[in-house]
């Protein structure tokens, strides 16, 4: 008699738990408010990253195409990755000294892992974090970046 | 000729009497039986076509996505690109599988879905064939997929291929006499196997409210066992994919791969016509006694369209099924089917025998 | 008169084959290959093989300096990259004798324990999967989206953080923090019981987990058998209590311990953890003191000559790190106990004897991490 008790009860519960089951792929059937996927490439226009998001290493310059690199080569040498080359250049100042300025900040997409070493450490805060995230492309090369534009130069104010 | 959407009878005469009047009757029979193969055809490729997509949206809309909604209106086409897909993909030559079981496996499972299609009465006239024992004929032929499941494991040469398709014998071995036995259920109730008759005894009322509460539990022990007959979730041992990465069709590529898909879901369009018909009133209205007015309004609806949408909502809860619940394991499938669905099920047969004896039954 | 020859009959039933399931499997989690030996359906042995993914992240620490480290050990357990960066943060900060603010300890255990979150609900959703149940999936991963837009919003990634420096935090926490995490918690609690209506209540998922794949109190402490794993096995073992770091001396929270160590005890110790960690960024979120994000250090790291160790709860289990040090700004030698390793090793021990099926359940349940395996 027991067994037999056990038996419909055991029935009883499955049934109950599987119909709770149920109870919630219904509900949220039933719900389309719930949805939660995002169409991308539709949402483009009002898809906006957080500010603080790691997109890219980018270099900000002001609008007289100016940026606070120095070319000190901090950042390339805390890089875990190698991501980041530096090449300088000389030039003579008026008074006749000469003065290390940057050349080429050359930064490889391709092999940042987004650690953010370079911009914590650089000492002139030149670098920052870039927003764009949409950066397949079909040839590698594109991802090698050269961060300082052509033809800018350091802002004035900037000592090291 | 008058055709309506109603009854097909005068319609299908008319063609008759038309064919037969233009040439031999031989050739007349021959056109008959093209004419009804090819809609057959075309019904089953929409159908199934239709089946994947509902089922990518109604899955989509429990687990709070959209689901496809890229190609065409809500994504109303994806099969079919998806099907363009399949048939231009290359069929993938396996090395050391017996090629011709290998090639012919998933025809045998195709043909034994298209075959129980014909005795199904999609409304009044609409039938291809009736047989007096159409219900044996259908559960004798949807069988006939097993062998289909165990020739593809078999000549795949392949391990997962192998021990999903000696689950999915197991299971359907054991399952069938569920079916058999909830169906068993509704026969005694009717009184006949044919399915013209069980449509016409429903004209008064579907045999799951007739039937009281035997039938219901042979309707709820039918759909159990269905789901686990068509080989879907929580039941799909056979393809278990987290398990057996795909089963017994894991070598099976291109269009090779899209009939075995096709079944699937035809099989369950099989199944859920099935249920509709025999314990939903197949293409009957839905009557209340002493509503009049509301039993004129529901006999406006083309009996067509209670067909499919009653085969729709069995669906629909199979795929409900299949989305909610985790799977079985190949002895809990086994006890369920021989502790619990079967001596349940022939109690049931007793009683509802009983019932239908002292004419309990309204 | 014929010679009878006899030739050597094979019992059928006792004939075993082997079957790989990996490199390529969907039950592996990754690329991990076991090759199992099945007499029908059950499995008689079964042999792991690792390395697929070996990058040789120990040995590429010891060319990193110290802050470099950090980026590397977040591509190891990929699901607890903020409890693996704080295992090395604390190792250097042990050595350096550096005090770091009270307000960076608190905000560490936050994160931490939001990432212990995050990775048990990945765990559920893939767990749900190896059973059979794919809308679980969907539901974790739902649910985890709002942690990793909370993280996203303060660290700007949302995986592989590289957040935690040695003395402190790379930036402060977003002014937005707080109420992210407020309200995630209010959000979680009503939906993680769908978690248990959908999945740990099903009668199936209870058939096929309950007094399936034991592992007892002993032979998880000798497999070294960790974290949510090891503690269904009633091995108490979770660093937060009994070693404490960051400060999870000052809050209250239970070390839930199980006594059956099935797969359901295994399933059920994380949903309790879900539970505890929330209760844990509770009794923080709002006593978050002000100060400094970072301490003072010093811009070139350089731990004194000799052998360091440091464990720390991750969401699998304890993770330890092992340093030796010569003087130098990099490690001499710098060695990961990772908690999947030890965890993998006990799974030929509890899988022998029981179904395929099985297997795959017991695998979820102990929610092996790929690439912190290899590393
Ligand atoms: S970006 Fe900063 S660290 Fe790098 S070279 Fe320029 S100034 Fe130096
Ligand atoms: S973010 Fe890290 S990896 Fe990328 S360039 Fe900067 S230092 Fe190198």
């Amino acid at each position: 008699m027991n067994s037999f008790f056990k038996y419909f009860s055991e029935i009883f519960h499955g049934v109950k738990s599987l119909l709770t089951g149920m109870k919630v792929t219904g509900r949220y059937f039933f719900s389309p408010g719930e949805i939660v996927t995002q169409q991308y490439p539709e949402n483009r226009k009002t898809l906006k990253m957080y500010d603080r998001f790691k997109g890219e290493v980018i270099m900000p310059h002001n609008e007289r195409n100016e940026h606070r690199c120095t070319g000190c080569g901090i950042c390339e040498t805390s890089c875990p990755n190698g991501s980041i080359e530096i090449l300088q250049a000389k030039i003579d100042m008026p008074d006749g000294k000469k003065k290390r300025i940057i050349d080429k900040h050359i930064y490889h997409l391709s092999m940042c892992t987004f650690c953010g070493l370079c911009i914590k450490s650089c000492p002139s805060d030149a670098l920052a974090w870039g927003q764009e995230f949409e950066h397949a492309v079909f040839d590698r090369a594109k991802l090698t970046k050269i961060l300082n534009k052509p033809g800018s130069s350091i802002i004035k104010d900037i000592v090291e | 000729m008058n055709f309506s959407l109603y009854d097909f009878t005068p319609f299908n005469q008319w063609i008759d009497k038309f064919l037969h009047s233009h040439m031999s009757s031989f050739w007349a029979v021959a056109v008959e039986m093209t004419i009804i193969g090819l809609a057959i055809l075309l019904f089953y490729a929409l159908v199934g076509l239709f089946l994947v997509y509902a089922e990518r949206k109604v899955c989509a809309f429990m687990q709070n996505r959209v689901g496809p909604n890229r190609v065409g209106p809500y994504g109303f086409f994806q099969t079919i690109a998806d099907f363009i897909k399949l048939m231009l993909k290359e069929l993938v030559h396996i090395k050391n599988a017996d090629q011709l079981l290998f090639n012919l496996a998933p025809f045998i499972i195709i043909i034994a879905s298209f075959m129980a299609i014909a005795a199904i009465p999609f409304a009044k006239g609409l039938h291809a064939i009736d047989f007096d024992i159409g219900i044996l004929y259908v559960i004798a032929v949807s069988s006939l997929g097993v062998v289909g499941i165990l020739l593809a494991g078999w000549s795949s040469n392949n391990k997962y291929s192998l021990i999903g398709a000696m689950r999915s014998g197991a299971q359907i071995v054991s399952y069938e006499l569920s079916v058999g036995l909830s169906l068993v259920t509704i026969i005694i109730l009717a009184g006949t196997m044919q399915f013209s008759q069980i449509v016409e005894g429903q004209a008064n009322g579907w045999f799951i409210f007739k039937g009281h509460i035997p039938a219901f539990i042979a309707f709820v022990i039918f759909l159990i066992s269905s789901t686990a007959e068509t080989n879907r979730g929580p039941f799909d041992l056979a393809e278990a994919e987290s398990e057996l990465t795909a089963g017994f069709h894991t070598e099976y590529s291109g269009i090779k791969f899209a009939f075995f898909f096709l079944a699937e879901y035809m099989n369950m369009f099989i199944v859920a016509s099935i249920a509709a018909t025999v314990f939903l009133g197949g293409w009957m209205p839905f009557h209340m006694g002493g509503w009049a007015a509301f039993n004129h309004i529901m006999d406006f609806i083309p009996p067509f369209i209670w067909y499919i949408g009653k085969t729709f909502f069995v669906i629909w809860l199979m795929m409900w099924f299949k989305w909610t619940f985790p799977r079985l394991r190949i002895d809990q499938l086994l006890t369920l089917e021989w502790k619990y669905l079967l001596p349940i099920n022939l109690v049931n047969i007793l009683i509802m025998a009983f019932v239908v004896l002292m004419g309990w039954h309204f | 008169m014929k010679e009878v020859i006899n030739l050597p009959v094979k019992n059928i039933e006792e004939e075993e084959y082997h079957i790989n399931m990996g490199p390529q499997h969907p039950s592996t989690h990754g690329v991990l290959r076991l090759v199992v030996s099945l007499q029908g359906e059950i499995v008689k042995s079964l042999k792991p093989h690792c390395g697929y993914i070996h990058r040789g992240i120990e040995k590429m620490c010891e060319k990193d300096t110290y802050p470099q480290i950090i980026h590397l050990t977040d591509r190891m357990d990929y699901l607890s990259a903020h409890i693996n960066n704080h295992a090395v943060c604390l190792l250097v900060e042990k050595a350096l004798e550096v005090e770091v603010p009270e307000r960076v300890k608190y905000i560490r255990t936050i994160i931490d324990e939001l990432n212990r979150i995050a990775s048990h609900q990945l765990w559920w959703c893939s767990f749900g999967m190896d059973m059979g149940g794919l809308t679980c999936y969907f539901y974790g991963l739902r649910d985890r989206e709002h942690i990793l837009d909370i993280f996203e919003e303060s660290f700007g990634s949302r995986l592989l953080h590289s957040y935690y420096t040695p003395g402190g935090l790379m930036m402060d926490i977003h002014p937005n923090f707080q109420k992210g995490v407020k309200d995630f918690i209010k959000y979680f609690r009503k939906k993680i019981k769908d978690y248990d209506d959908i999945l740990t209540g099903n009668v199936i998922m209870q058939a096929r987990t309950k007094g399936v794949g034991i592992l007892s109190k002993e032979d998880a402490i000798s497999y070294g058998v960790t974290g949510p794993s090891g503690r269904a096995s009633g091995f108490a073992c979770d660093v937060r209590k009994h070693d404490p770091y960051g400060v999870y001396d000052k809050v209250d929270f239970k070390e839930i311990l199980g006594t059956e160590g099935d797969t359901f005890t295994r399933y059920m110790m994380r949903m309790h953890e879900m539970r505890e960690s929330m209760k844990i960024i509770e009794q923080l979120i709002d006593n978050v003191p002000a100060g400094d994000y970072t301490a003072k250090m010093k811009a070139v790291l350089k731990l004194p000559a000799g052998e360091y160790y440091q464990r720390v709860e991750a969401s699998r289990g304890e993770l330890g790190v092992y340093v030796i040090s010569d003087g130098n700004k990099t490690p001499y030698r710098m060695k990961f106990r990772s908690p999947n390793f030890s965890n993998l090793s006990a799974l030929d021990h509890m899988s022998r004897g029981v179904k395929i099926a099985d297997l795959v359940a017991i695998g979820g349940s102990l929610d092996y991490v790929i690439p912190d395996i290899d590393r």
